[in-house]
């Protein structure tokens, strides 16, 4: 095992949640990374679409947009947004939103709107785009979240796509069909919904973190009990993901330093 | 269908104040030309309505052409995760800004299209997305504002359940989209993906599509299966060679990373952004001379092969 940066350790958690066959709702940047790296190892039947209306391209490249132009080459569809998101509440589709947010709370809600309010703004981001609509209708959303208090929130800013809204049955109660949070994949750890209640808590944490230190980082209790240190990312995960998903260390960044 | 210069459609077309739908796709098939050619005029106060958008956005908003947005998503992927000109403009509150999703975007578009009163979704259920509007009740109604942003409606084919969201329509008065191909009696056919353009282009007034290549319409009507939208539907066609620049059309051109990185070191400051203006939209009376300012060297860069649809292994850093 050598060593790795918190974002290779991310996308490679991420990409050990996705199931082969799983139907893959990506966005941009991490997204992009932990659907194409768990393709390549060990979900190579898993099919990546793309709300632009890319519909499982080869992805020789890796896109730097959802509506770069790798995302149409060699797909099974190219089509549209309409036709795209269709398949994103198909009943018999198990599909699997990755979405990113600049905040969260402890149902999983996001906010990636603004900060403050309409009357007096504070800071702006991109919106919604189709998270909302993945957040709504897909089977089931992994987050990618920034471990830090100001983004890990008691209460969003502006609550862009529906997690579990206020806990238990409110997600079936206001109306959705299916879906639902199933993890967050941080840059120190991976969260989880308890079963019933659905508040989030720690499943594993990575090897350079510990509990306490993201109980700090987080801005809300987090139930840690259940917590175990994560295993690390193989040799083989690794070579996966610098040397084919990412050669150009487009989205990974700056290579880890090895402190030795 | 009437062929005419980006000049001209602008000039003849446009109105300040006109609702405006811009096809692409964040830093795919923005109507660029189209963009800078409103700005070279001065159009003022226009209302722009897109899902994910997009560099087109980015210069519109910058020059102070636009008054209000209706949008999912505005920014232009790993070159800007937000939108710099977009961001400044709503902190400033120099636009009005009403957030909705790409599907409700796209439906609303279809709506329009279809001749539909409004359409329904669950997409938005409980957030502020429904809850909370953006623009100010005193637009409400005014010109082409709708009287509400959107409503939640009682399930009629099942009153037991939950509520779903009901949007208003959208009837642009113009949309600019950007296709590969256009006939010479203005059948139009995209390459790759559609995004909303075809939506966006059937809810409109009036549709002025600029394109790479006008070619025979006899070519694009050996394989109709591959066009898009009849000649009917278009009002006007300007040719444009890399009128997408510095985003991206499949099959033609990459998008321009050398340009996106430049546009992203200026744009978050009001002056350097001016002085972008005067160095790449203002000086240039025609494509030619704009794609002249870019030079041949960036672009065969970009040029896409054929094979790939992209610039295999442009430098994107």
């Amino acid at each position: 095992m050598g060593i790795y940066t918190a974002t290779e350790i991310m996308a490679l958690s991420a990409g050990r949640l996705v199931h082969n066959g799983d139907i893959l709702f990506a966005g941009t940047g991490l997204s992009m990374l932990a659907a194409t790296v768990a393709k390549r190892i060990h979900a190579p039947e898993s099919v990546v679409f793309f709300e632009t209306g890319g519909i499982d391209p080869r992805l020789e490249e890796l896109p730097l947009t959802v509506a770069d132009p790798r995302v149409m080459v060699g797909s099974a569809v190219n089509s549209g947004l309409a036709d795209a998101l269709s398949l994103l509440g198909h009943p018999k589709l198990k599909t699997i939103a990755f979405l990113g947010a600049a905040q969260i709370d402890c149902y999983g809600n996001l906010n990636s709107t603004l900060l403050g309010t309409y009357e007096h703004p504070e800071q702006r981001f991109p919106g919604s785009g189709g998270a909302c609509d993945a957040a709504s209708m897909a089977y089931g959303v992994i987050i990618f979240m920034q471990h830090q208090r100001r983004r890990f929130v008691e209460k969003l800013d502006y609550f862009t796509s529906p997690g579990w809204l206020e806990g238990g049955d409110a997600r079936r109660r206001a109306g959705f069909l299916r879906g639902g949070p199933i993890a967050v994949v941080t840059n120190l750890g991976v969260m989880k919904f308890h079963e019933q209640t659905k508040r989030m808590y720690l499943e594993t944490y990575y090897p350079f973190t510990d509990p306490e230190k993201i109980v700090a980082e987080t801005g809300f209790p987090l139930d840690v009990s259940f917590a175990t240190v994560a295993i690390p990312p193989s040799d083989e995960e690794l070579a996966v993901l610098r040397q084919t998903v990412d050669p150009q260390r487009l989205i990974l960044g700056p290579p880890a330093v090895d402190p030795a | 269908m009437k062929l005419m210069t980006a000049a001209e459609a602008v000039r003849t077309l446009i109105k300040d104040g006109d609702q405006i739908a811009l096809g692409g796709f964040t830093v795919n098939r923005n109507p660029m030309l189209m963009a800078r050619e409103m700005i070279r005029q001065g159009k003022r106060h226009l209302y722009l309505v897109v899902h994910s958008h997009g560099q087109a956005l980015e210069l519109l908003v910058g020059a102070g052409c636009v008054q209000r947005v209706e949008i999912a998503y505005g920014g232009v992927g790993r070159f800007a995760p937000t939108g710099f000109r977009f961001k400044k403009a709503f902190l400033e509150k120099k636009i009005e800004v009403e957030d909705y999703s790409n599907l409700q975007m796209t439906l609303r578009f279809m709506a329009g299209a279809m001749g539909m009163p409004f359409v329904v979704t669950r997409s938005g259920l409980g957030t502020d997305i429904v809850r909370l509007s953006g623009f100010s009740p005193e637009s409400r109604g005014q010109g082409r504002v709708p009287r509400q942003k959107l409503t939640l409606l009682k399930d009629p084919f099942d009153p037991d359940g939950a509520d779903v969201v009901a949007l208003p329509p959208l009837n642009p008065d113009v949309a600019l989209v950007h296709a590969q191909y256009v006939g010479e009696a203005g059948t139009c056919r995209f390459c790759g993906l559609t995004f909303a353009d075809i939506e966006q282009a059937k809810a409109a007034k009036t549709v002025i599509v600029t394109c790479e290549e006008i070619v025979p319409e006899a070519y694009l009507r050996r394989e109709p299966d591959r066009n898009s939208l009849p000649p009917f539907l278009v009002d006007a066609v300007v040719a444009a060679p890399f009128g997408a620049h510095p985003t991206a059309c499949h099959q033609f051109y990459d998008y321009d990373p050398k340009h996106m990185n430049l546009f992203k070191q200026i744009a978050r400051d009001d002056d350097r952004f001016k002085a972008y203006l005067d160095e790449w939209v203002y000086p240039f009376d025609s494509q030619e001379a704009y794609l002249e300012r870019v030079g041949v060297r960036d672009l065969l860069e970009i040029r896409a092969n054929p094979g790939w649809g992209y610039a295999p292994g442009l430098d994107r850093r």
